[in-house]
């Protein structure tokens, strides 16, 4: 299996190479992207077949001589390889249709497979060069495709963000993988596996990884780049990127928490705790003010995170404390609900990218009408926004609510600490679960509901065949997550199993596909019998009142309490429906202000309302940094213009300073 | 078999139970308020006279409304009246009552809520919009409320199945909680919240910039009207079968039972509701709406008194 997963990379690899030969010509886009397509439906596959198979290793005579290549497929691998087979396979349906508006496909059809191969191999990797290498891959490849339309400054600022997070959150796992290896430099994850770091060590070796993974993935304070790269890229990368790059990063997290280092620590639960739910909060405050629509995507992403995060967290919480059940069912609900997440969130970026091909805009505030013009598309987004708002019957729901279910599953922690972040996390949850709702309303009923806003909306058509079929999937798929939940939750037991020794009880046993977490005299959900009544009863509703009722129907104009006004600019913004949330929550998150400039009755001047606010994270903690390399750069900037000699002069004094260290040092 | 049988009879009486007296309860509820200020009032059967010109009348339809306003108010109503159903009003342990535990009721609310708020989107007019907006914003504070209501209950019941929870408060001695004072208030907050009623929101307003739910269904007209109508008198019946099911659990029917013990179980759901009527009557008559803003610091005092409530029980476990 590791070995046809293995060649599936080569496969896109080798789809890298032709993708740059063949980019110009007319082939290149269905070549690359059909390949990809099939070599992805391979993985997944792959995925569902390694699941429950027992780990399958194979070493390569290829990198480092005396480490080679080592990979492997365990459950936990294979769970994100079914993951990122999904949601590539996703992206390449797509992007065979909505390829063809790319006006350089040079700048996207060589790195799309490549981003595709090295997400693949950081999943595989079983030594810490692998690793590394393959999560260079992945950055760099991403790097190029957020640079794919470098016209725009704002682009380029933003890949050149994405690249510093980037070049940062790589070396933090270097660092980290060197404190595993240990002075012997035993780089392979099973040698690392055996030799356990001291409790300080491992302490250090932790918090490296929750910054290195935390950073890649979109924690907060680490998020800031996520909302400038991923909307910068094609549609279908930023697919890709949301849904899948960052769960990469979330296994490199698991990975290393779970795989590698046994020692979980009450401090090291609340801390992912913590950041879990003001991540998941930050992210949706965001996410409900902006009205670029792809960026309250990413920023969106940001909170989902955040919940995965939380899940994480509760799964450490419950091991440090040795109850493993609790363990399983919160990396269950983890795991599940970063699958969800990908299926979601990349059918909402592409819906994005089809708006944004149909009228050329991202801006809320020139969308509207579109489920008149875009009726598929509109369908598909719509299902989309139910579900990431964790609606029932839909599958964000499932993994929410088992997430609450681990919440409340064992309030006696011994530990002060989780003691009380527990509960505060239960309440950020909640909250973040229905700003996501409203944060969703407002981006479905300003863009696709209403009148047209612009002239670009009023002529938007719908898009190719391609793209619909590829977004209708992901809606099936949502639904079939929401009312099939224990299938999920069956797949994925053999990963909580093999870290964890323990799992969530059978749940395809359960009577009527019912899900039962733990008892089911503590709690069950039954998506199917749910979906079933609703639509159950809308049927009978629907029919009841059209066959005893009246049936009929008159149009005319709208009622608008007697004054409806035809000009579209009348209709609430985004900005308008946005400001009650704002004016609750932003005075304290966002440091927003608002003030009214009336002038006195017999003043003529126009009235005015300024709006003031604040990315408080970027501006006390990236704005400082960035001050200081930037005053650093400019004090050092006269080393630039020194003589051969006195260069020489330094060459010879540095590797005296060296050799001396190295002599006092023994 | 007759079991099966016999639990599906009772669920099937429950579900047209609660469809045939929510108006009834809307109906008391105005009765006593009319009464309270001296006037006659409609009779109690009005809200059903209502829903039935609204039902007989045709429908118009803003020239570009979409086929989500059309299904919309059936999708709110059908969602209601699911969630209504898996609240046990007179008995527990109903046939279906384990397909959906609190937080599923709390969310299916939420569903029909996301639905209606889109709807009034859909017309493009800017009373649609103040209301969608208005309604999520008292939402978003709300929703997490009643989640850490759900919590201080469920914590102290072992259970999210609100079946289990009404049992056990019934059968063991469970005292009086400080927790489960603090949940109590903080549900009534939310129900009033939730329902649209005073302080929060004033069900008999047509003052433009006052409303919030009245502004969502504004377009509406006909038999969609009567859908959303009959959505929101079930919502206000099931938030009050829910506080009744939880902190007065008193007559409920549970295990195998004679129908005699129905009979009981059935007056003491009406009696529940009555008084619940009465007092809503009287709580809105007494009081005056707030100002828009003021409403997130009444609804911010509801998520803190849940909070501190599940604090209380995670902090008093262990100990």
């Amino acid at each position: 299996m590791t070995g046809f997963v293995l060649s599936c990379v080569l496969g896109l690899l080798i789809l890298a190479i032709t993708g740059c030969v063949t980019a110009r010509t007319r082939l290149g886009r269905p070549l690359v992207y059909g390949g990809s397509l099939v070599l992805t439906l391979l993985i997944l596959g792959a995925g569902l077949a390694a699941i429950a198979a027992p780990p399958d290793s194979l070493t390569l005579p290829l990198g480092l001589p005396w480490i080679g290549v080592h990979v492997r497929v365990d459950a936990l691998s294979a769970a994100f390889l079914i993951l990122t087979g999904l949601g590539g396979a996703g992206a390449s349906l797509y992007a065979i249709g909505y390829g063809r508006h790319e006006h350089e496909p040079q700048r996207v059809l060589p790195f799309y497979p490549a981003f595709l191969a090295g997400m693949v191999l950081v999943i595989l990797a079983a030594d810490a060069f692998t690793f590394l290498f393959a999560w260079e891959l992945m950055s760099l490849s991403s790097w190029a495709l957020v640079l794919a339309q470098p016209a725009q400054a704002a682009n380029t600022r933003a890949a050149f963000v994405y690249l510093v997070m980037a070049v940062f959150s790589g070396l933090t796992l270097l660092l980290a993988f060197g404190l595993l290896a240990g002075p012997d430099g035993a780089y392979t994850f099973d040698a690392m596996r055996i030799a356990q770091p001291g409790p300080g060590l491992a302490a250090l070796v932790f918090v490296l990884a929750l910054i290195g993974a935390g950073s890649k993935s979109g924690l907060v304070p680490l998020h800031v780049w996520l909302p400038l790269a991923h909307p910068a890229a094609p549609s279908h990368v930023s697919a890709l990127m949301s849904g899948v790059m960052t769960k990469v990063a979330i296994y490199g997290f698991i990975r290393i928490v779970f795989g590698l280092l046994h020692m979980p620590t009450w401090w090291g639960a609340t801390l992912v705790l913590g950041l879990g739910g003001i991540t998941a909060v930050l992210g949706v405050l965001h996410a409900i003010m902006e009205r670029d629509l792809k960026r309250l995507l990413a920023y969106s992403t940001v909170e989902n995170i955040g919940i995965i995060f939380i899940g994480i967290g509760l799964a450490l919480a419950f091991q440090t404390n040795g109850i493993t059940s609790g363990a399983a069912l919160a990396l269950t609900a983890a795991l599940f609900h970063a699958l969800n997440h990908t299926v979601f969130k990349s059918l909402l970026f592409f819906g994005a990218g089809s708006v944004l091909n149909a009228t050329g805009e991202r801006d809320l505030e020139r969308l509207g009408g579109l489920i008149h013009r875009m009726p598929r598309t509109a369908f598909a987004v719509l299902i989309g926004c139910v579900a990431i708002s964790a609606l029932p019957p839909l599958n964000g729901f499932v993994s929410e609510w088992m997430t609450f279910q681990a919440i409340l599953l064992r309030p006696e922690m011994p530990q002060w600490g989780l003691k009380l972040m527990i509960p505060v996390d239960g309440a950020l949850l909640a909250l973040a679960a229905t700003l996501a709702a409203a944060c969703f309303v407002r981006a479905f009923g300003i863009g696709f509901l209403g009148r047209p806003r612009s002239p670009q909306a009023a002529q938007a058509h719908e898009v190719d065949r391609w793209s619909v079929t590829a977004m209708l999937i992901f809606a099936a798929l949502c639904l079939l997550g929401g009312i099939f939940p224990g299938v999920v939750i069956d797949l994925l037991s053999p990963v909580t199993q093999s870290l964890l020794l323990a799992r969530m009880p059978d749940q395809l046993a359960d009577a009527w596909l019912t899900i039962v977490p733990v008892a089911a005299s503590r709690s069950s959900y039954n998506g199917l019998l749910v979906f079933f009544f609703i639509a159950a009863s809308t049927w009978m509703a629907v029919l009841a009142v059209h066959r005893f009722a009246s049936r009929s129907i008159r149009r005319g104009p709208a009622w608008d309490c007697g004054f409806p006004d035809p000009s579209p600019q009348t209709q609430y913004t985004a900005a308008s429906f946005a400001q009650p949330i704002r004016r609750v929550f932003g005075a304290m998150v966002f440091e927003t202000r608002e003030t009214v400039d009336m002038p006195a009755p017999g003043d003529t001047r126009p009235a005015s309302i300024t709006k003031t606010s604040h990315d408080l994270v970027w501006e006390s903690l990236y704005a400082p940094i960035a001050w200081l390399v930037g005053a650093i750069a400019d004090w050092m900037n006269v080393l630039q213009f020194l003589t051969i000699r006195r260069y020489l002069g330094f060459v010879f004094f540095a590797l005296v300073f060296l050799l001396l260290t190295l002599t006092l040092w023994q | 078999m007759a079991v099966i049988i016999e639990s599906l009879l009772v669920q099937l009486f429950q579900m047209t139970m609660i469809l045939a007296l929510a108006p009834l309860l809307t109906g008391l509820v105005r009765k006593v308020k009319a009464r309270l200020q001296r006037r006659r009032g409609p009779p109690l059967i009005q809200p059903y006279r209502d829903l039935r010109r609204l039902l007989g009348k045709e429908v118009v339809l803003a020239d570009n409304a979409s086929w989500l306003f059309r299904v919309a108010p059936y999708i709110i109503f059908a969602v209601t009246w699911v969630a209504a159903a898996l609240i046990p009003t007179f008995a527990t342990g109903l046939l279906f009552s384990w397909s959906g535990d609190l937080i599923a009721i709390a969310a299916l609310l939420g569903s029909a809520r996301f639905v209606q708020a889109l709807a009034a989107l859909d017309i493009g007019t800017s009373f649609g919009g103040i209301g969608s907006s208005r309604d999520l914003m008292i939402a978003s504070l709300a929703e997490p409320a009643m989640v850490m209501i759900v919590f201080s209950v469920a914590l102290i019941a072992g259970s999210t199945q609100l079946s289990t929870i009404a049992e056990h408060l019934l059968d063991s001695h469970v005292g009086l909680r400080v927790s489960l004072a603090l949940a109590l208030v903080a549900l009534v907050i939310v129900a009033l919240a939730e329902n649209a009623r005073i302080p929060v929101d004033n069900p008999a307003t047509h003052l433009e910039l006052t409303m919030v739910h009245e502004a969502m269904v504004l377009e509406y007209s006909g038999r969609h009207l009567a859908m959303i109508d009959l959505a929101a008198f079930l919502k206000l019946l099931l938030y009050v079968s829910m506080i009744g099911c939880i902190f007065v659990p008193f007559g409920m029917v549970h295990g195998s039972a004679r129908p005699l013990a129905y009979a009981i179980g059935g007056a003491a759901w009406l009696a529940k509701l009555a008084v619940a009527g009465v007092l809503l009557g009287i709580f809105e008559m007494s009081i005056a709406k707030m100002r828009v803003f003021r409403v997130p610091n009444f609804l911010g005092a509801a998520l803190m008194l849940g909070l501190l409530g599940v604090l209380l029980l995670f902090v008093s476990r262990g100990m």
